[in-house]
Formats: C-alpha cells, sequence, structure tokens
C-alpha cells in the first residue's frame, strides 16, 4: 500500500522549489515583458530565493525519521542539515545573478537552477540506486544547460558542449557500474545490496570503477576532471558558482553513502604496502591522482577560475579521503568540508564576476593592484583563498584538521592511512603558493597601466622605506561598466566572507549538530 | 589579564584596516604604538608577579568538544620570558618603522597582527591553538616582505612563506599523529606530554616535528629563507622575523618536539654516518649552522645579509643549547633566544633604518667612504653596542647566553663544544669587519663631501635604549630571568625529558 500522503509530506521541499520556478517562469512571461533584463534577473532571482528559503523553513519545522519503500526517500536529521545546506547554496548563488545580463531567458536560468536544486534535495536523500541515478541526471542536465547560457561567448559554448559529451559519457559509466550492481544484488536498495554482496568479484571490481569514474566526473576528481577548468572559466558566473558549489555537496554525500552503505562488505584497504581488493583502494588511487595532479596544475595558471577549477580537483582529492575513512567521524568532517569549501568557492567566485565586470578578464595581471580600487572586496578574496589553502582560523583550516583527524582514527594503532594524510598535507603546503599568488597580484603587484601620464591614475609616490619604486594611486571613481547587481553581489560576498570567518572560529556550529544527527 | 596582550594586538589591527587610508600618519603610528606598549606593559606586569616560573592558566574555555580542544591559555616562566621579549621587540620595532608612509595603516595593521599571533604562540596551552597562531603568523609576515619590503621582495617573501607553511605541514602531521595516538581526547600540552607514546613512534615523530619547527628557527641547511628574507623585509618586519618570529620555531621545538617526544632523543638501536640519535644529528646541524652562518656573514658585501647569516649563527647556538638536554644548556638557550631577540632586532634597525633608509645603499664598500660614524655618531655606536652583544662581550646578554651553551655543550658533547669556540671567534671578526668597513672605513678625500644625512630621530633613539637597556640588564643580572626559566623547566612537563638523559 503507497502511502501518497507520506511521500508528499517527505517531498515538500522539492515540491515547494518547483512550484516556484513555475511561478517565476509565469510571473516573467506575463508582467515583465517589458521590463530590462536586469531588472526580470533581479525579480526572478530574488522569487527563486524565496522559494529556497520556504523550503528551508519546512525542511527546518520537519523532526523525526521516515523511511519510504525502503530508502526510496528519506527523511532524518542528518539528511535535512545538508538539504539545508545545499539550499543555503542556491541562494546564494542565485543572489549573485540578481542583476546580470548575460542571457534574455532569464526564467528558464531561474528554473534551471531550482530543478537541479530539487535534484540535488532527492539526491541526498534516498538510498536506492534508480532515484540516484535519476536525480543525478535531473542535476546534470540541468547543470549543463546553466553552463551554455552565456550565448554571446563561443567558449562558454565550447565548455558547456564539452561537460555535455564527458557528462553523457560519465553517466553511462555509472548506469553500467549500478546496472552491475543490481545484476549482483537483484534489488535497487543500498542496504540490501550490501547484504548481497559479499564477495569481490571480478564483476563487482568493473562497476566500482565504473561507478567511481562516473561519481569522480560529477566532483571533478582526477583523471575525470576535464570538463572543470574549461567550465570554470566560460560558464557565466552563478553557474560556476552554483556546479562549484552545491552540486559538490551533494555529488559527494551520494558518493560516499552510495561507498559505505551499499558496498559496506566490499571495502578492501588502501593500507600502504598492504592494499586489498575492494573500494577503498580505487578512491585512493583516484584522490592521491587528483591532489597532486590539481596542486601541480594549478601552480601554472594564469586564469584565476581556471585556478579554481584545478584547486578544485585537489579539494575533491582531500575530500575523497573521507571516503577512504569511512566512518561516521569521517562523514561528519566531509560535510564540514564541502560546506565550507563551497562558501568559500561562491564567494570567490562572486569577488571575480565583480573584478572581471571592472577589468575586463580574470587573468592574473589583469587584476594587478585591484585591492586599492577594490579593497572590501579584494579583502574578502583574501578570507576565501587563504581558506581554501587552509590558513587558520578560516574555516578551510579545520576542515583539513578534522578531516585528517578522521582519516587517521579510522584505523587506530599503527596508522596505516597516515601515507595518504602526509601526501595530502603536503601538497596542500604547495597549494598555498598558488593561492598565494593570486594574493600577490592582487595586493602587491602594481597595475599594469601604471605609466605615468595615463589618464586612469592620478599619481606617483615615492616610497622612502624601498627606495626603488614608485605606487601609482589609482583614481577611485571610475568603474568601467555598469552594473546593477553588483552592489548585492558585494554584499553576498562580504556575508560569505563572515560565513567563512564564523565557522572557521566556531566550528561546532555546524560540528555538532551534524555529529548528533548521526548518532541518531 | 596576560591574555590582553593578544587581544588588545588584534583589536588594533582590526582598528587599523577601519582606518582610512588617508588617515593622519601621525595618528596612525601613535595608535600602534600605544598598542604595542599596552601589550608590552601587561607582559611586564605579568612578567614581575608571576616569580615561581610554574604554569598558571590564563583562560580555559571549551572550544571544539567534538575533538576535546580548548581555548587554553597559560603561561610558565619560559612562556613568560618570550612574551616579555616580543613586547619589547613590538614597541622598539614600532618605534623604528616611524618613517613607513605608504599606506601605514596597512603596515600596522600586519604588524600588530603578527604581534599578536606571536603572543598568541607563546602563551598557547592547547597545542591545536598553539598551531593555529603559529600559521597566523605567515600571512602577515608575507605581505608586510612583499608590500613594504626591498631588495627581491617578493622572492624573499614567496620563500619565506613556502618554507614556514612548509616547516607548519610537517608540524600539523606529527600533531595529528601524536592526537589521534593519543586516544583523540584532548589536545593539551600536558594530556599529550603524559600520554607515554612508543619509542618506535617518538624515533619517527619527533625529528619531523622537530625540523618543521626548526625550519622557523633557521636549523642549517634549512636556513635559506633567512638570509632573504631578512635582507627583503622592512626594518621593523626583520627586526620581527628575527627577534621573534625565529624564536617561534625555537620555542616550537623545545616546548612541542622535544616534550611530547622526549623518547625521540634517546640513542637509535644502530649507528648511521656516525651518528647515535637525532639529538647528535641536530646538534651537529646546529654547529654547522653556527660556524656556516658566521663565515657566510664574513663574506658579505651587503650590510644586511652580514646581520642576515649572523642570525642563523646565532640560532645554531639556541638548537645547540637546546640538544645539550642539560638544565645550563637548555636555560643558556631560552637566554640565547631573548638576547638574539633583543640584539638581531638592534642590528636590523641600525642596518634597515639607521644606515639604509638615509643612504639608500647597503654596500659596505660603498658606505665606506661617506665616513659614517662622523655623519651618524649614534649609529655607529649604537652598533657597536650591539655588536658587542652579539659576539658575547661580558655584561651583555649574549655572554651569559653563549657561556650556559658552551658548558651546557661541553657536558654534553665536548668535540662540538671546541668547533663553538671557533665559531665565536669567527663571529667576533664579521662583526669587526662590517663595523670596520661600514662606520670606520677610510674617508676617499677626492670624492665630493658627503651630503648631509639627516640625523637620528627621537624615536629611533628611544627604541634604541629599550633594547640596549634590556640587553645589558639581562647580562649584568640574569637572574632575573633565570630565575622562572629553571623553575620552569624543572617541572613536571619536562619529567620526560629530565628522566630521560637529562645530565
Amino acid at each position: 500500500m503507497i502511502d501518497y500522503r507520506e511521500l508528499l509530506s517527505l517531498a515538500i521541499p522539492q515540491i515547494i522549489l518547483v512550484v516556484t520556478a513555475l511561478l517565476l517562469m509565469a510571473v516573467d512571461f506575463v508582467a515583465l515583458r517589458r521590463a530590462s533584463t536586469a531588472t526580470r534577473f533581479t525579480t526572478a532571482s530574488v522569487l527563486g530565493s524565496l522559494g529556497c528559503a520556504l523550503a528551508i523553513t519546512q525542511i527546518a519545522i520537519t523532526h523525526g525519521q521516515a523511511n519510504l519503500f525502503d530508502g526510496v526517500l528519506m527523511g532524518a536529521p542528518f539528511v535535512r542539515i545538508v538539504q539545508i545546506a545545499i539550499l543555503t547554496l542556491t541562494i546564494a548563488t542565485l543572489l549573485l545573478a540578481v542583476g546580470s545580463s548575460f542571457t534574455r531567458h532569464v526564467a528558464e536560468y531561474v528554473l534551471l537552477v531550482l530543478l537541479a536544486t530539487a535534484g540535488m534535495l532527492f539526491l541526498v536523500a534516498t538510498h536506492d540506486l534508480l532515484v540516484i541515478f535519476i536525480s543525478i541526471e535531473l542535476l546534470s542536465l540541468s547543470l549543463y544547460i546553466l553552463s551554455a547560457f552565456n550565448k554571446q561567448s563561443r567558449f562558454s559554448w565550447e565548455a558547456a558542449l564539452k561537460y555535455f559529451l564527458f557528462g553523457g559519457m560519465s553517466a553511462a559509466f555509472l548506469l553500467y557500474g549500478l546496472s552491475i550492481l543490481y545484476g549482483l544484488s537483484n534489488s535497487t536498495s543500498l542496504p540490501e545490496i550490501a547484504t548481497a554482496i559479499h564477495v569481490v568479484s571480478p564483476l563487482l571490481i568493473i562497476s566500482i570503477v565504473s561507478v567511481t569514474v562516473g561519481l569522480g566526473f560529477k566532483v571533478a576528481a582526477a583523471p575525470f576532471h576535464f570538463w572543470a577548468p574549461d567550465v570554470y572559466q566560460a560558464a557565466p558566473i552563478p553557474s560556476a558558482a552554483f556546479i562549484a558549489s552545491g552540486s559538490k555537496v551533494a555529488s559527494f554525500i551520494v558518493f560516499f553513502q552510495l561507498a559505505t552503505i551499499g558496498l559496506a562488505g566490499t571495502q578492501g584497504t588502501a593500507n600502504l604496502g598492504h592494499f586489498v581488493r575492494g573500494w577503498v583502494p580505487v578512491i585512493a588511487i583516484v584522490a592521491t591522482v587528483s591532489m597532486l595532479l590539481g596542486n601541480l596544475v594549478a601552480i601554472r595558471q594564469r586564469s584565476v577560475r581556471r585556478l579554481l577549477a584545478y584547486s578544485a580537483v585537489a579539494h575533491a582529492g582531500y575530500m575523497l579521503l573521507a571516503l577512504v575513512a569511512h566512518n561516521q567521524q569521517s562523514l561528519a568532517s566531509l560535510v564540514y568540508y564541502v560546506i565550507t569549501y563551497s562558501v568559500a568557492t561562491i564567494g570567490a567566485f562572486a569577488v571575480l564576476g565583480v573584478m572581471e565586470v571592472q577589468t575586463g578578464s580574470d587573468f592574473l595581471p589583469e587584476l594587478a593592484g585591484i585591492s586599492r580600487r577594490e579593497p572590501v572586496l579584494s579583502f574578502c578574496l583574501c578570507l576565501f583563498l587563504l581558506s581554501l589553502a587552509g590558513i587558520p582560523p578560516l574555516a578551510g583550516f579545520f576542515g583539513k584538521f578534522y578531516l585528517f583527524v578522521a582519516v587517521l582514527q579510522s584505523t587506530p594503532g599503527s596508522m596505516p592511512l597516515l601515507w595518504l594524510v602526509i601526501l595530502a598535507i603536503s601538497t596542500s603546503a604547495v597549494s598555498l603558493y598558488y593561492y598565494l599568488r593570486v594574493l600577490k597580484n592582487i595586493y602587491v603587484t602594481l597595475p599594469r597601466a601604471a605609466a605615468p601620464g595615463d589618464g586612469g591614475y592620478s599619481g606617483q609616490l615615492a616610497i622612502p622605506e624601498s627606495g626603488e619604486r614608485a605606487v601609482a594611486v589609482v583614481d577611485l571613481d571610475s568603474p568601467r561598466a555598469p552594473h546593477s547587481g553588483l552592489g548585492l553581489t558585494r554584499l553576498v560576498a562580504v556575508i560569505l566572507a563572515g560565513i567563512v570567518v564564523l565557522l572557521g572560529f566556531f566550528p561546532s556550529l555546524i560540528v555538532n549538530p551534524l555529529l548528533n544527527a548521526l548518532a541518531n | 589579564m596576560l591574555a590582553w596582550t593578544i587581544y588588545i594586538s588584534f583589536l588594533g589591527a582590526g582598528a587599523m584596516l577601519l582606518l582610512p587610508n588617508r588617515a593622519a600618519k601621525t595618528g596612525v603610528r601613535c595608535l600602534a604604538l600605544f598598542t604595542a606598549t599596552a601589550g608590552f606593559g601587561i607582559a611586564l606586569s605579568a612578567f614581575l608577579r608571576h616569580r615561581t616560573g610554574e604554569f598558571f592558566t590564563v583562560t580555559d574555555i571549551d572550544w571544539i568538544p567534538a575533538l576535546g580542544i580548548h581555548y587554553h591559555l597559560a603561561a610558565d616562566g619560559i612562556s613568560l620570558s618570550l612574551v616579555l621579549l616580543t613586547g619589547i621587540v613590538a614597541v622598539a620595532g614600532v618605534l623604528f618603522s616611524w618613517d613607513i608612509d605608504d599606506r601605514t595603516n596597512q603596515f600596522f595593521a600586519f604588524y600588530l597582527l603578527l604581534i599578536g599571533a606571536v603572543y598568541g604562540v607563546f602563551l598557547s596551552y592547547d597545542l591545536f591553538l598553539l598551531f593555529v597562531f603559529y600559521e597566523i603568523v605567515i600571512i602577515p609576515k608575507y605581505f608586510l616582505i612583499a608590500n613594504w619590503g626591498s631588495t627581491r621582495r617578493e622572492y624573499g617573501a614567496m620563500k619565506l612563506a613556502i618554507y614556514s607553511f612548509v616547516g607548519s605541514a610537517m608540524v600539523l602531521v606529527g600533531l595529528i599523529a601524536a592526537f589521534v595516538a593519543a586516544g583523540s581526547q584532548s589536545m593539551s600540552l600536558d594530556y599529550l606530554a603524559g600520554s607515554h607514546f612508543t619509542a618506535a613512534f617518538q624515533l619517527v615523530a619527533f625529528p619531523v616535528v622537530f625540523i618543521g619547527f626548526a625550519i622557523l628557527a633557521g636549523l642549517w641547511p634549512f636556513h635559506t629563507w633567512a638570509p632573504t628574507g631578512h635582507v627583503a623585509a622592512p626594518t621593523a618586519a626583520s627586526m620581527l622575523l628575527a627577534g621573534v618570529v625565529m624564536k617561534l620555531g625555537a620555542y616550537g621545538c623545545l616546548r612541542v618536539a622535544m616534550t611530547l617526544f622526549p623518547l625521540g632523543l634517546q640513542p637509535w638501536s644502530h649507528h648511521v654516518l656516525g651518528f647515535a640519535s637525532w639529538r647528535e644529528v641536530f646538534a651537529v646541524l646546529a654547529v654547522v649552522g653556527i660556524i656556516y652562518g658566521a663565515l657566510v656573514a664574513l663574506v658579505q658585501r651587503d650590510f644586511k645579509f652580514v646581520i642576515g647569516y649572523s642570525s642563523v649563527s646565532h640560532m645554531g647556538f639556541i638548537l645547540l643549547g637546546l640538544m645539550t638536554i642539560n638544565l645550563i644548556g637548555v636555560s643558556g638557550a631560552i637566554i640565547q633566544m631573548i638576547s638574539h631577540g633583543l640584539i638581531a632586532g638592534l642590528l636590523f634597525a641600525v642596518v634597515g633604518r639607521m644606515v639604509y633608509a638615509r643612504t639608500h645603499t647597503r654596500e659596505l664598500n660603498a658606505l665606506g667612504p661617506m665616513n659614517l660614524s662622523r655623519l651618524l655618531p649614534f649609529a655607529a655606536v649604537t652598533f657597536i653596542l650591539a655588536g658587542m652583544a652579539g659576539m658575547g662581550l661580558p655584561g651583555f646578554s649574549g655572554f651569559v647566553a653563549e657561556l650556559m651553551i658552551v658548558l651546557g655543550a661541553w657536558g654534553a658533547f665536548p668535540a662540538l663544544a671546541l668547533c663553538v669556540g671557533f665559531g665565536i671567534l669567527i663571529g667576533i671578526v664579521y662583526v669587526w669587519r662590517a663595523m670596520q668597513k661600514a662606520f670606520f672605513a677610510e674617508p676617499d678625500r677626492e670624492a665630493p663631501p658627503p651630503h648631509s644625512l639627516q640625523p637620528i630621530s627621537l624615536p629611533e633613539k628611544l627604541a634604541a635604549f629599550l633594547l640596549i637597556a634590556s640587553s645589558v640588564a639581562v647580562g649584568l643580572y640574569p637572574q632575573m630571568v633565570l630565575n622562572i626559566i629553571q623553575p620552569a623547566l624543572n617541572s613536571p612537563l619536562f619529567a620526560g625529558l629530565r628522566h630521560g638523559g637529562w645530565q
């Protein structure tokens, strides 16, 4: 007997999102036909954010556990925390779109964001292969289109096409792997799969590798990351921020659940010098490759967005360590890490959005000396990048610390996973170099056009201490292009920077509710 | 109250950032001076009040219960002395940066942030907290050098940041491993020190954490960041770097590496390359650093590089003193931390502020003909005094420190003690050479008469007086600090060290 009432009550947040999407589409098509693109974007984004906020309230007032059809749809404190995080990140990305004008199809854009969010909410609330796959597709298809929305930019198309082609292939891998799991266990429910599979057969290995390819693509782990640099660079700012944040949260959670619940008996080990067949060594290898490749390639990037893409690969590597550790502590650390990572990334994209409007590009030399024109935003970017680098007392530091502690705790005694932690910490020491390079360009390097007589600069000032350089004082009120939504983007950046600092000082704000939720 | 040394510095830094860029420079400077002096005052009053040397808790708040991490500040004789040193150097540094004109408020914001974090490291009892403060130090250091520095400032700053971060990455690995090995209950110093790690674990963890900290303390061969960083840094930043930041490394070696892993100093089961323990390895590296730093300082043409390498040499004394693991050697190392903090700060001030800011050159050969002893007599006298203190002449802090370290080394490694004597000898030579070349060279009669230089200003004189007086005070009455350092070293915290080879 299907209990539709319970199904409805569990899916209310998703329903709210879809209804909001339809509603704002109607508003946009009916009421705002003659309005400017910027106004339409503002209205649609605000409406979409309100929908998300409503969904958050709905989730926040729900209590207790629910489990529909053997895990097709679940309600649990942990799921709700993750859903609230995803919705909050969506609001942040929607607010970045306020006032922008990269497309005329405003309602469709926001609609796709909301549909993707609904897909994510389903994704983290299910223990069923079928729903996992459908939600991932809902999410992915929306993201492909979102990254192609800037029709004026050829690069945006190219990136979206690449993303779509790679994505289609990875979806095929994922489906292949999931169908083998079904074939081995005769069930689509993760706990039942776990009870059915005990032996690491060659077929299971094929399945594990296929699923890793499929989900590794979603989380941009090397070597399945080839789409990331292009998409990060060419997609519109809100799309890029969305792809880099919320979708990462959902994908990591489902990756963790699929591996730890669905394949509970066949993990194997990745202990140094003693690999045992299973999914843990596969993930450990992917994590190793991601950490090394992401951090080393990022050093060479000149575009900040591409740099963020490669650093995302590196961060995916760190986060995959939580799967290698696969216990409750590591799940909590993963959620903390991915949330704080997402906040910092959205913030970085927000700042880049404003800076690109002013300088016309995100290349490092173009950003030279921008701290003098944008002191507040530059400071925010500084906080975001240092958080990504893992400098205390910002959130990224505690994320790394907690994650590495969790990894070591998973195998107490002789700490066989220490090699992964050492690798992660040493590669993150490398990462400080490229983050600092960005900050150097912003704070230290002089503006490129600082030649005397240039119209934009009002004068020069010699510095006694060094005696060998001159600083151009930049005219403070000469923004290049008017952009109506930048004020709000600034506000979003400042708020996100505040969150990064707050969560760094008080990690318990997230960790305690998470641990309580997981203990139930 | 002592915790306010940290807070007031951070508050000062925040206030600086909020000030508009066009704020009156004198006001900004006075605010910075006030903040630094307040920190110094608090440190001094705590130093005068707590004469037992035992650990006392300043603040203890539950911070991250999930991992048993506390916001726990405490101080014993060792940290009190170093906090006081930080206060003195901070005040002197502000006075010596009175001439910073470009973005003054940002300069002092980074400066005070750095000072606050340094206080934090010395006062932390919870090792997570210690690590947090330890890493906060890196970023302001980078910006101070890259923004306000001179010769190859971006290179020097990046090198310094990368070296520091690599060092702290090693420390982090060791701390996380120790935390998990001890049962993930708490990161407080006494808990970890009392949790008796296995000897095998300690033999691996000790060198990792020790080297991690020692990179910042300028241990040869990981010292190369120090000369380039010091030279590139603006005067106040060089003073802080040499004066207190390098001490953070040495402090970490003693407080964390040696306290947590005393068995790591024990002899190995077999000899490798003639070494029988990490203790011998690091002692030899320290002595190599003393002699190498002194020899390189001897042939530098750039005045500031002379001081930069002399820092490497002096830091070698500290590490050697720590490796003697006897009461006199380790106390000597701590006195040397204080002494070098004062003297190196003074030397960098003379070179960077008094000479370079006026002559715009640091080439010893170019300075000589300027007849500086006549033009800047105060700078010359200050350099002579600081040089004498650095050489270890009686009456100055350097004498007490080096004497104690050599005595300690004599008991532990007699052969090395002889080499150290040689190092001290070269130390006298390079100071003499620099002094001669920079201040007392034969004036060039054919060159046009040197343009008159700005006279030494009052803030500079005050700061120089403060540093010299402190050095003389420690030199004449070392009991002032020894009285609280030695009880601290005899406290239960160092029990592991005492039982394993304290001689």
